[in-house]
């Protein structure tokens, strides 16, 4: 408190002012980013391995990078297994992860809410309703078999966030953690009342519509892959584009607006860059809750809250932990697999605890 | 030209006007203090000319509707500074207070300028921050929280400051030294400030002009001692405003006497 000193003369700069240098902690720096890659890789490589048949290091790497180089494959079972069914499994995974995540991050900046992510606000179960409605109805758009449940999933994404937030603001201007959370949960349970309607229209197609509530990565293709790693490179990029403001958001709206952020436009394009990646990712894998929540905030303990850092940290951070989580559905209970919505709502529902605990504490 | 003009403001909430049909112009070197009772509207005031609520009525800068202005343009010319401030995660104060030069460079890859840094540094020093620059936001007292945004205004450096309770959570040393931070500050040519002022003696010690509300509306504006005469503040607040506060004057000067 010492150096708050009486006015100075205009236009004349304190000694100290010179010397003060508190830029050194901005943005990904390149030896984090090679750390965190080299995690996510070696994360990978040991997801690919392990399954119902092991498979050792050095023949998978083989035949991946014979595979990439279009070299002579080896001879033997492990050759399909890796490439048609663990490697895009693996990389559906690691991807979902890293864009529910990426979002997780966003919403929580956004709204300056710790406990904001895509099953936490009713998102996914938007996005999952729309994913039913389009399976059990046969929507589909020509010549795209599987854009018509992608569209619409998309769509009812960006329409439940829509509700949901507008609900918020009417019923508590100040959009409090709780009332957002309240009115998540209670959109949930409106969407899951309709899932129930359909399913009972739609009995034929029970099964394959269970797969949307449970969530599951299990026989993705690589083209699932791909279509997802578009959706991140064009989505993902407009909110990693958009870091600064929702740091100034983290601050508060108020603040973003006060030094000079549109607020309107940019909440705008985040939230619609946000409900497509969710609908992409519930599209292909069904609703996986509670990464979007868990991984921003253990990442956050690592890297600090500064979105430069937060969201390509949570990027990697998501696909460990999603991978991790799979393996896990994979492999806990062989060769019985479990939906790997089950274990990370299993984690998330713990770690969701211990955050609203702390966040209720930290409050001032 | 003014650099600020407000006229027929007026804001609602439902069927009730909290301001009505306020108007004032902030030119070169004014410090207009908003005052008036709990509940006159004074806070509202200010949200509705930083476009944070929903308002009716003219609000020009530089001539200029605000609304016609994109947001970091307004931003480089009208900086706010809100009553309270409850943060939700750990920044440091070295970062809030960089999001100040958001406005010069807004988009991603445009921070770090050797003249941001050197903005933020000198805002930093100006209001005592810089030994506590890396500290977490979390940890701080409200008083070092407000200058952290208000340290945030500075590295900002707008034309019109707009403050709303500046001084809320500070202590004496501090109440006087932000005031005089501000003083120094309007010093220079192109700048006014308007700040809602609880405390009508630092309102009067250091405004150029009032506006006095009552229930939403204008009950006095103009030069400070026009508007702080015994009818006007009287009327305002329902007590003999002038008496109360030379009974609390009164007690200092027979301390000090009695030494």
């Amino acid at each position: 408190m010492a150096g708050f000193s009486a006015p100075r003369p205009e236009g004349e700069l304190p000694p100290s002012a010179r010397t003060t240098q508190t830029g050194k902690r901005e943005g990904f720096r390149t030896g984090e980013f090679l750390l965190f890659s080299l995690v996510t890789v070696a994360v990978m490589a040991l997801c690919v391995c392990i399954g119902s048949v092991s498979l050792p290091l050095r023949e998978t790497v083989t035949v991946i990078w014979n595979a990439i180089f279009g070299l002579p494959m080896p001879e033997g079972i492990s050759v399909p297994i890796i490439l048609s069914v663990r490697l895009p499994r693996v990389l559906c995974v690691a991807l979902t992860g890293a864009a529910l995540s990426l979002c997780g991050g966003a919403m929580q900046g956004l709204l300056k809410n710790p406990l904001a992510d895509g099953s936490t606000l009713g998102v996914a179960s938007g996005a999952s309703l729309g994913a039913v409605i389009a399976i059990a109805f046969g929507i589909t758009l020509p010549q795209l078999p599987f854009a018509g449940t992608m569209v619409l999933a998309i769509v009812f994404a960006f329409l439940s966030l829509l509700i949901i937030l507008s609900l918020a603001y009417k019923i508590d201007f100040s959009m409090s953690t709780n009332t957002i959370i309240l009115i998540g949960v209670i959109y949930s349970m409106f969407v899951s009342s309709i899932l129930a309607l359909i399913i009972s229209f739609a009995s034929d197609r029970v099964k394959q519509i269970t797969f949307w509530t449970m969530g599951s990565l299990l026989g993705t293709s690589l083209q699932n892959a791909l279509v997802l790693f578009g959706a991140l490179v064009i989505f993902g990029g407009i909110i990693l584009r958009y870091s600064r403001e929702l740091n100034a958001f983290a601050v508060s709206e108020n603040n973003a607006r006060s030094v000079g952020v549109p607020v309107g436009r940019v909440k705008l394009v985040l939230l619609i860059a946000v409900s497509a990646l969710i609908g992409v990712c519930v599209s292909i894998g069904g609703t996986i809750g509670f990464v979007g929540l868990v991984t921003p905030h253990m990442v956050r303990m690592i890297v600090g809250p500064d979105h430069k850092r937060l969201l390509p940290a949570s990027l990697f951070g998501g696909a460990v932990f999603l991978m991790l989580a799979d393996l896990v559905a994979r492999t806990l209970l062989n060769p019985i697999e479990l939906p790997i919505g089950v274990v990370t709502s299993f984690i998330g529902a713990f770690l969701f605890i211990v955050i609203f605990y702390r966040s209720k504490r930290v409050r001032v | 030209m003014s650099l600020l003009s407000v006229q027929n403001l007026t804001v609602r909430y439902g069927e009730r006007k909290i301001v009505d049909d306020v108007r004032f112009t902030l030119n070169e070197g004014d410090w207009l203090m908003i005052v008036g009772p709990n509940g006159a509207g004074k806070s509202t005031i200010v949200n509705a000319v930083s476009q944070s609520a929903p308002y009716t009525g003219d609000v020009q800068v530089l001539g200029k509707d605000v609304r016609r202005y994109r947001a970091h343009e307004l931003a480089k010319l009208v900086g706010v500074l809100a009553q309270t401030h409850t943060m939700g995660y750990g920044f440091t104060v070295g970062s809030v207070v960089r999001l100040g030069r958001y406005a010069y460079a807004p988009g991603l890859f445009s921070a770090g300028h050797a003249e941001d840094e050197a903005a933020v540094a000198e805002a930093l020093a100006l209001t005592g921050l810089t030994e506590i620059a890396d500290q977490n936001v979390l940890t701080l007292s409200g008083g070092e929280l407000q200058r952290t945004f208000l340290a945030q205004l500075f590295a900002q450096n707008p034309r019109v400051l707009l403050l709303d309770e500046p001084t809320n959570h500070l202590d004496l040393v501090y109440q006087k030294q932000v005031f005089e931070l501000i003083r120094g500050w309007l010093k220079s040519p192109g700048r006014a400030v308007a700040s809602v002022v609880h405390d009508l003696s630092l309102a009067r010690a250091y405004g150029s002009h009032a506006l006095l509300l009552d229930d939403g509306k204008t009950l006095a504006y103009g030069a400070m001692d026009d508007v702080f005469s015994p009818e006007h503040l009287d009327h305002a607040y329902n007590m003999d405003v002038f008496a109360w506060m030379r009974g609390l004057l009164s007690q200092w000067q027979v301390e000090n006497e009695d030494q």
